[in-house]
């Protein structure tokens, strides 16, 4: 049986006014994985994440989230789309006049008629899972960045989604809290089957949880390689790859 | 009832619950509120969950177990989940039943004793007014340096600073004192064409703006425009950890940020007063000229005989301070600000009622002074 593909991105082009980020990218991401997507600063990750979630509008190309088109298709069903995605942005992104916890509850009062005793209860619960209880009615200004951080993934995890798009989820965190938080990309994964897509270039988070990788590259604007993470640190035939999962620098 | 779950009554008082299906967030609401009044109905001895037909079960799901299992328990009454084998406890085992539980125990609550939050409110208070007066110390200090090192003051930051505050600034004073010329001079001549004394709308528009209008209009409008973003600016800087940066590079954030802006309003409120007197009086000569039948000439040669030297510099000498209050008030705010997007929002707020207000209190020290001269 083939794969079912949750997102699939046909011939993307992304360009920041004259200038061309990606050009001519397609890539399937299929259900229940967990794709990284890597590369060196600058080649394109977070822009192409921002184009997955439909935030930029591609010069080129169509985003497919189970075989909607998000970047032709009308409002409501981009509304709906929008239901199935929970999303950790690169600055956490969390709401500086709101708690932690009324941050982790927005999207759940918006998205059910749970009582507000459930809530809160709901709220513990996911701060619990990303090692924050008992920071709840903190602002997000009194916290340190790894915490930010665990608190915008509670967030993106709010409505338990079917697909999770986590921009470097892991940067700035001890690798303590680093291992922590991929167990539990990988627990979310087996247990409720989530898609996930992360953006990194942690190597340690890479080899833990990535099943199947996508590496960009500056250069060529492009993918140069996708498989097994194992595989082409040994294998691949590129030496930048090789070079990104061995860790040397470019003059070697 | 909804088709989540089926219940069965065992003797005793026991009801089992056989839930089905996915445990999820659509599912959770209404199992939740038609099982809590099912609870308070029949009050059960015994609550038994079955597990056995869930095909999906996520923290939504462990809500449910959670909120009924302390239902249960606070009635006295037992609860109990069977039916977790096969599939189902692999799901179980996932969602990691037990940490929520003790996680939801685990509750911090934070003191809001009125004795302590009025005393943290003092101590704010008084580290403010610390703040403030320390904040002036500095811009004095840093003036201090940059009389004896003038190269060390940024020059083209000045620069962009006077056409931010300055030449940008001008249409809009432009037109507001020209439209105030108009109304004063037309408002004015309503009274004084009883008497026959048309000629001395010329008077009160000079007099009414070089010494008082002129200078409190621009002040006004320069708070609104520059130091709110003199506020903004700074407090964005601040919470973007740049002012960090600069000290930690050895540089001197007053220095740097403030005397510059400073200067810059110094030089150009006045000139920019000056500007409003010229419109006001040109507003006044429109009026003067089509509606009470004075020559441009007449208009003019009394506009110069009402007002004196001292008048015109009294009305400079107001503005420089009120361009001073208002790039210290903005600054300050600035540099208080702390916390998130939103505290930017309230320092730019903050800055233009503080100023706005010691505009108007300062206006009034004036008066006071000047009638005792």
């Amino acid at each position: 049986m083939e794969k079912q593909k949750t997102i699939r991105v046909t011939n993307l082009s992304a360009r920041y006014d004259e200038e061309v980020i990606l050009e001519d990218i397609s890539l399937d991401v299929y259900k229940g994985e967990i794709l990284v997507i890597l590369g060196g600063s600058g080649c394109g990750k977070s822009t192409l994440l921002k184009h997955m979630v439909g935030l930029s509008e591609p010069f080129a190309g169509q985003v497919y989230i189970d075989d909607v088109d998000i970047t032709s298709c009308n409002d409501q069903d981009f509304r709906s789309t929008l239901r199935k995605i929970g999303v950790l942005f690169q600055g956490s992104a969390l709401f500086g006049s709101m708690t932690i916890s009324e941050n982790v509850a927005l999207p759940i009062t918006e998205y059910s008629t749970l009582s507000k005793d459930s809530i809160n209860n709901l709220v513990r619960m996911k701060l619990c899972m990303v090692d924050l209880a008992g920071y709840e009615h903190y602002l997000p200004s009194e916290l340190s960045g790894g915490m930010k951080k665990r608190a915008g993934l509670a967030r993106a995890l709010a409505l338990n989604p079917k697909i999770l798009f986590l921009d470097e989820p892991t940067a700035g965190l001890d690798p303590v809290m680093s291992a922590e938080i991929d167990e539990l990309i990988v627990k979310l994964n087996k247990s409720i089957g989530t898609t996930i897509v992360i953006v990194t270039h942690e190597l340690d988070s890479i080899f833990s949880v990535a099943q199947r990788v996508i590496m960009l590259d500056k250069q060529t604007k492009g993918i140069i390689a996708q498989g097994d993470p194992k595989y082409l640190k040994e294998h691949s035939q590129n030496r930048v790859v090789r070079q990104f999962f061995n860790r040397s620098a470019k003059s070697e | 009832m909804s088709g989540f779950y089926e219940i069965s009554e065992k003797d005793k008082g026991e009801l089992v619950v056989h839930f089905n299906g996915r445990m999820d967030i659509e599912s959770s609401t209404s199992i939740l509120d038609e099982l809590h009044s099912m609870i308070a109905q029949k009050s059960p001895a015994l609550l038994a969950v079955n597990l056995e037909n869930v095909t999906y079960f996520d923290d939504f799901g462990a809500l449910v177990l959670i909120e009924l299992k302390n239902a249960m328990t606070t009635r006295d009454s037992g609860f109990k989940i069977i039916g977790t084998q096969g599939r189902t406890k692999d799901l179980l085992s996932l969602v990691d039943f037990d940490a929520f539980e003790k996680c939801l125990l685990a509750e911090r609550k934070r003191s809001e004793n009125i004795i302590v939050s009025l005393g943290a409110e003092t101590l704010t208070q008084v580290s403010n007014l610390r703040f403030l007066v320390s904040f002036v110390g500095s811009v004095f200090l840093s003036f201090l340096h940059v009389f004896r090192h003038p190269k060390s003051l940024r020059v083209n930051d000045t620069i962009a600073c006077m056409e931010k505050t300055g030449v940008n600034a001008l249409p809009i004073v432009g037109m507001t004192s020209f439209l105030l010329g108009l109304v004063i001079a037309f408002m004015s001549s309503l009274q004084l064409q009883q008497f026959g004394a048309n000629i001395y709308v010329a008077s009160l528009v000079a007099v009414a703006m070089v010494s008082e209008l002129g200078p409190i209009m621009t002040a006004i409008v320069v708070a609104g425009r520059s130091g709110s973003a003199f506020a903004a600016e700074i407090g964005t800087m601040k919470i973007s950890e740049e002012i960090d940066a600069l000290v930690a590079m050895g540089f001197n954030p007053t220095l740097f940020i403030v005397v510059p802006k400073i200067i810059a309003s110094v030089i150009v409120v006045p000139m920019l007063t000056l500007f409003a007197d010229l419109f006001a009086v040109a507003g006044g000569l429109v009026v003067g000229v089509f509606l009470l039948d004075l020559t441009a000439n007449a208009y003019i040669s009394q506009t110069l005989k009402a007002l004196t030297l001292f008048e015109v510099c009294w009305g400079m000498l107001k503005s420089v301070v009120f361009a001073l209050l208002i790039v210290w008030i903005g600054c300050l705010r600035g540099f208080q600000t702390r916390g998130g997007a939103d505290a930017v929002g309230n320092s730019a707020t903050s800055a233009v009622v503080s100023s706005i207000f010691l505009i108007i209190l300062f206006d009034s020290i004036f008066a006071v002074v000047r009638s005792f001269w």
